[in-house]
């Protein structure tokens, strides 16, 4: 067929037979992923609304329709709401710790020659490292008795700190190591963003009279960084809202639940408890708080920073 | 923007290098007041360096530059009173053209707590210096024809006017010198030629001492009060236009300018004249007899004739008003290209035998080592 | 700040110094957590803050680290993992990448909409009635159930699509010419014209399922189907896991093959990384 087409020029029957040719082909190559894409992702993501609206527990015979009377009990669940409420306060505070501080090293790093690619791989390692056993080496760090932080805070004078196993700390400590976590991602990201600004501007702005480096800033740095920006306050912010590794290896949710998180919540209740249904109900919320990001990401502040 | 007129500008003995290599050997360069000068070469000769030494972009390893009397050698950009129109314009994606215009204002003339919104209303005398600003950016707008552009970003802008607002930029704080680093390049042809005669008629305006960066000869040779040819990090000349090509001073000068390129013919210094092979050449030179030299011969010094040079065309170029006439000489083996009228050359083939006779009295003649040799044309034309 | 100036090395040491900062607290896990495994346990609970052991106990932490649990295994199976779903994702979002980039046809739109709403969906969410489905089939603990739920990756089907698009078109008429299929077109034309993509990609997708500790977690009881993320969590809840050095020993060598792989092509890493971060 392709050989007729290519001697007859392209004739209508040929280039409509071709069409039909390119769009079989099509379906063939798409088949694979398309049938995955259902059966994994878009079809369970169904189910699990639909079951969010079921008390469906494992192995129980059958199940009953209860409407939002998984969501009704989500807001009176005192540890439901200590998880949302603890995933807030994280991504509040890792969230801007990391973007702030991640800012600061990316300037520095990109701010001279020297030693720029050793930092930037010694800022990237734990994006690299396996979480869990980093928060087990963590874990040794901060333990109360043993740990090198205790006793360095010791030799100044500083009584012991129980980390991970007071509800006043677990928090802190948790988030501490969020931003250890997050930062390198963080560097990277603002890296490529500031060598994509171009060198002259700088140069105009110095011509043009900006002569302090606050100056530069304000008038090239930060409006072009503007679009990296946002893509790194969102992508930071979902990945601190998918805070687990870290709970489930250091405190599991405890002291006293004072180290809830939202997934770490819905994996008690789906696969300690088998309480499918309300554990499908938490993960619609953590869903929602998801797509709510990308919206704002999408609709309002993408056209604010991007210039063209 | 009258009253205030440019500059003079000084550059003596810049050095600069890059590790080992050196990109400017001892450069100096003088402008007077108001001149607009083309600095023309190569890439990779220097010019945009020996630029942004003259801003203060980069620091020179020795030599000084001195604006209006003024040693600046060691001032830096900011402190200048120069603007410069870089290659990709450099406009601040984020503002406005205004904005864009305004920056230069602003940040000279606003303290940095009035750059801050909100609390800049708190600072006394705040709105007259801006509306001063406004009415400095509306005039320097007008006279670029941006008027009805100012609330447009510069990605909503096309290549010429964005080119407009970054002289706009520059143009807007009256500065005592102007730099333009190639400006033209990134337009294209029929904008260019629009837009080169635009840049010679704000200049004229304004009166601003300029420099500017090219290395396009068309740029260099029809904007320019005076031309610096620059190669390998060294200022071979520095003229009028008229002067660097009809009378380049170094055989690079004389291959660099003009299009097509010069012809040259490797001859030799007899004691009875120059020698071209056997042929002997009507021109006298103070040379010293065996001398290996270069005869330059532009293609427009080239005319078909009954006797001369004896060629066989292998190829010619119509060019409309013109023909390029590329033809080989027998003895000595060389390439020569001729410029002639239509009329003339209507008649010719590839492959015909033909003559040239040189215009003797426009020849160049060049040392071994390339720096050129008085010669003129005697009276007797033997042979040619 | 300013660019194109090479600053001499004093001026340059403030900038250093703030950067070693930082750089201390990145390490100070890593460093700790080497020198404890190095370290006999009585070592360790001595008021010390010495990093260098007295007494090298390496072989002995490490040794209990091998023999307590089958951290070989761990770790095998954390590769063979790893390469199955890179190798199926490969396949699936491949072919599926060029039709949506290169081919014209009805349902490319609708499709790619799909892909768009798969890319805003986490990996927790579908977890849930996979895990159901699993548990009804008797697939858990098995390596179909650590890998078939990775095998869509719709961030893999994005970012190549992306990439081939920026191909030539001529290419892909130059292959037809010579009477090639549209899948060897794939495989032979287009895959080795979109090298940069397919190894940031799969430096993405290493980095991530080595990494993973939420689905093996889920999925797997036994120590012959664990991964290293879990295999850190068994070797706790083993008697051994009171052993500091033992335990920080086995922490060393399940991170140990990332980091080599990332010191060996950090700036792959890096890319891949950082271009994923949509999903990643």
């Amino acid at each position: 067929m392709r050989d007729t087409a290519a001697l007859a020029g392209p004739a209508p029957a040929t280039r409509a037979s071709r069409a039909i040719g390119e769009a079989a082909a099509a379906w063939v190559l798409c088949a694979p992923a398309g049938l995955a894409l259902f059966a994994l992702l878009l079809c369970p993501t169904a189910a699990l609304l639909v079951l969010s609206f079921s008390d469906w527990e494992l192995g129980a015979p059958e199940l009953a329709w209860i409407g939002l009377g998984n969501y009704v009990e989500l807001t009176t669940d005192p540890v439901f709401r200590i998880a949302l409420r603890n995933t807030l306060i994280y991504v509040g505070v890792v969230m801007p710790a990391s973007i702030g501080l991640g800012l600061g090293v990316a300037l520095l790093v990109e701010g001279g020659s020297r030693l720029r690619a050793t930092f930037r791989a010694i800022y990237f390692l734990p994006v690299v490292s396996l979480l869990v056993a980093m928060a087990t080496a963590w874990q040794y760090l901060l333990h109360p008795t043993i740990g090198p932080v205790n006793r360095v805070l010791a030799l100044l004078g500083i009584s012991p700190i129980n980390w991970l196993g007071s509800s006043d700390w677990v928090m802190v400590s948790l988030c501490m190591i969020g931003v250890w976590e997050n930062l390198g991602f963080v560097v990277v990201l603002f890296m490529a963003g500031l060598t994509a600004i171009p060198r002259e501007l700088y140069a105009a702005a110095e011509l043009d009279g900006a002569r302090s480096a606050m100056d530069r800033f304000r008038l090239v740095t930060w409006p072009l960084l503007g679009p990296t920006t946002l893509f790194v306050v969102t992508i930071t912010a979902i990945r601190c809202l998918r805070v687990f590794d870290t709970v489930q290896a250091l405190t599991r949710g405890g002291p006293n639940n004072a180290s809830q998180v939202l997934l770490y919540a819905m994996y008690q209740e789906g696969f300690s408890y088998f309480r499918i249904g309300y554990s499908a109900a938490i993960t619609v919320v953590f869903l929602a708080i998801v797509l709510l990001l990308m919206l704002v990401q999408t609709r309002i502040l993408d056209r604010r920073v991007h210039y063209s | 923007m009258s009253g205030e007129a440019g500059r003079a500008i000084l550059i003596e003995g810049i050095e600069k290098a890059f590790g080992k290599t050196r990109i400017l050997k001892g450069v100096c360069l003088n402008l007077r007041e108001g001149e607009f000068l083309s600095l023309v070469g190569p890439s990779g000769c220097g010019k945009t360096t020996l630029l942004r030494i003259i801003a203060g972009l980069e620091s020179a390893d020795a030599g000084s530059v001195r604006i209006g009397g003024k040693d600046v050698t060691r001032l830096r950009a900011a402190d200048r009173d120069i603007a410069m129109v870089f290659q990709n314009y450099a406009l601040y994606p984020h503002l406005s053209v205004a904005q864009n215009l305004a920056v230069p204002l602003v940040m000279r003339r606003l303290s940095s707590l009035e750059r801050v919104p909100l609390l800049r209303h708190l600072v006394p005398g705040h709105a007259q210096r801006r509306s001063a600003i406004n009415a400095q950016v509306q005039q320097a707008a007008e006279m670029l024809r941006l008027g009805h552009l100012l609330h447009r970003r510069p990605a909503e802008l096309s290549g010429g006017q964005r080119q407009r607002v970054a002289l706009g930029r520059a143009l807007v704080r009256q500065p005592s010198a102007f730099l333009m680093d190639e400006p033209l390049s990134n337009l294209d042809a029929e904008l260019r030629a629009g837009t080169r005669r635009e840049i010679v008629e704000l200049h004229r305006r304004a009166g601003v001492t300029t420099i500017y960066v090219t290395h396009d000869q068309v740029e260099a040779m029809t904007m320019s009060d005076r031309v610096a040819v620059m190669m390998e990090g060294e200022l071979l000349q520095l003229g009028t236009p008229r002067e660097v090509y009809e009378n380049p001073a170094d055989l690079r000068v004389a291959g660099f300018l003009g299009s097509p390129r010069i012809n040259t013919l490797p001859v030799c210094s007899a004691p009875d004249g120059i020698r071209l092979g056997a042929l002997h050449l009507p021109l006298q030179a103070e040379v010293a007899p065996g001398a290996e030299l270069t005869l330059g011969l532009r293609p427009e010094a080239l005319h078909l004739a009954a006797e001369g040079l004896a060629v066989q065309i292998e190829h010619l170029e119509f060019l409309g008003a013109e023909v390029l006439l590329h033809a080989r000489l027998a003895a000595p083996d060389a390439r020569l290209t001729a410029r002639l009228p239509i009329a003339v050359a209507a008649q010719l083939q590839r492959g015909d035998a033909v003559h040239l006779r040189a215009d003797w009295s426009a020849a160049l003649l060049f040392g071994a080592d390339g720096a050129r040799i008085a010669s003129s044309a005697s009276e007797l034309c033997l042979n040619a | 700040m300013r660019p194109g100036e090479e600053r001499s090395l004093l001026h340059d040491l403030p900038r250093l110094a703030l950067l070693g900062l930082g750089a201390c607290f990145i390490l100070l896990p890593y460093v700790w957590m080497f020198a404890a495994s190095l370290k006999p346990g009585s070592e360790i609970f001595r008021d010390s803050l010495t990093l260098w052991p007295e007494r090298f106990y390496a072989i002995e932490n490490y040794g209990k680290a091998l023999s307590e649990v089958p951290m070989l295994r761990f770790l095998f199976n954390g590769a063979l993992v790893c390469a199955l779903i890179l190798v199926f994702q490969m396949l699936f979002a491949v072919p599926a990448a060029y039709a949506l980039a290169k081919l014209r046809w009805r349902g490319r739109e609708f499709l790619f909409g799909l892909i768009m709403l798969g890319l805003l969906i986490p990996y927790h969410v579908p977890a849930l009635p996979l895990y159901v489905v699993f548990a009804r089939a008797g697939l858990l603990d098995s390596f179909a159930a650590l890998v078939l739920p990775f095998t869509i990756s719709v961030f893999g089907i994005f970012l190549f699509r992306q990439a081939f698009k920026s191909l030539p078109d001529e290419l892909i008429h130059a292959a037809r010419m010579d009477g090639m299929s549209e899948l060897s077109i794939v495989w032979r034309v287009i895959m080795p014209n979109a090298w940069p993509a397919a190894t940031a990609f799969a430096t993405f997708s290493i980095v991530a399922h080595w990494n993973d500790l939420f689905w093996p977690l889920i999925v797997v009881q036994s120590h012959a189907m664990a991964t290293p993320a879990l295999g850190v969590l068994f070797f706790r809840a083993e008697e051994a896991g009171n052993d500091v050095g033992a335990l920080m020993a086995a922490a060393v060598m399940v991170t140990a093959p990332m980091i080599i792989l990332f010191l060996l092509a950090q700036r792959r890493f890096i890319q891949g990384i950082a271009t994923a971060g949509l999903k990643g």
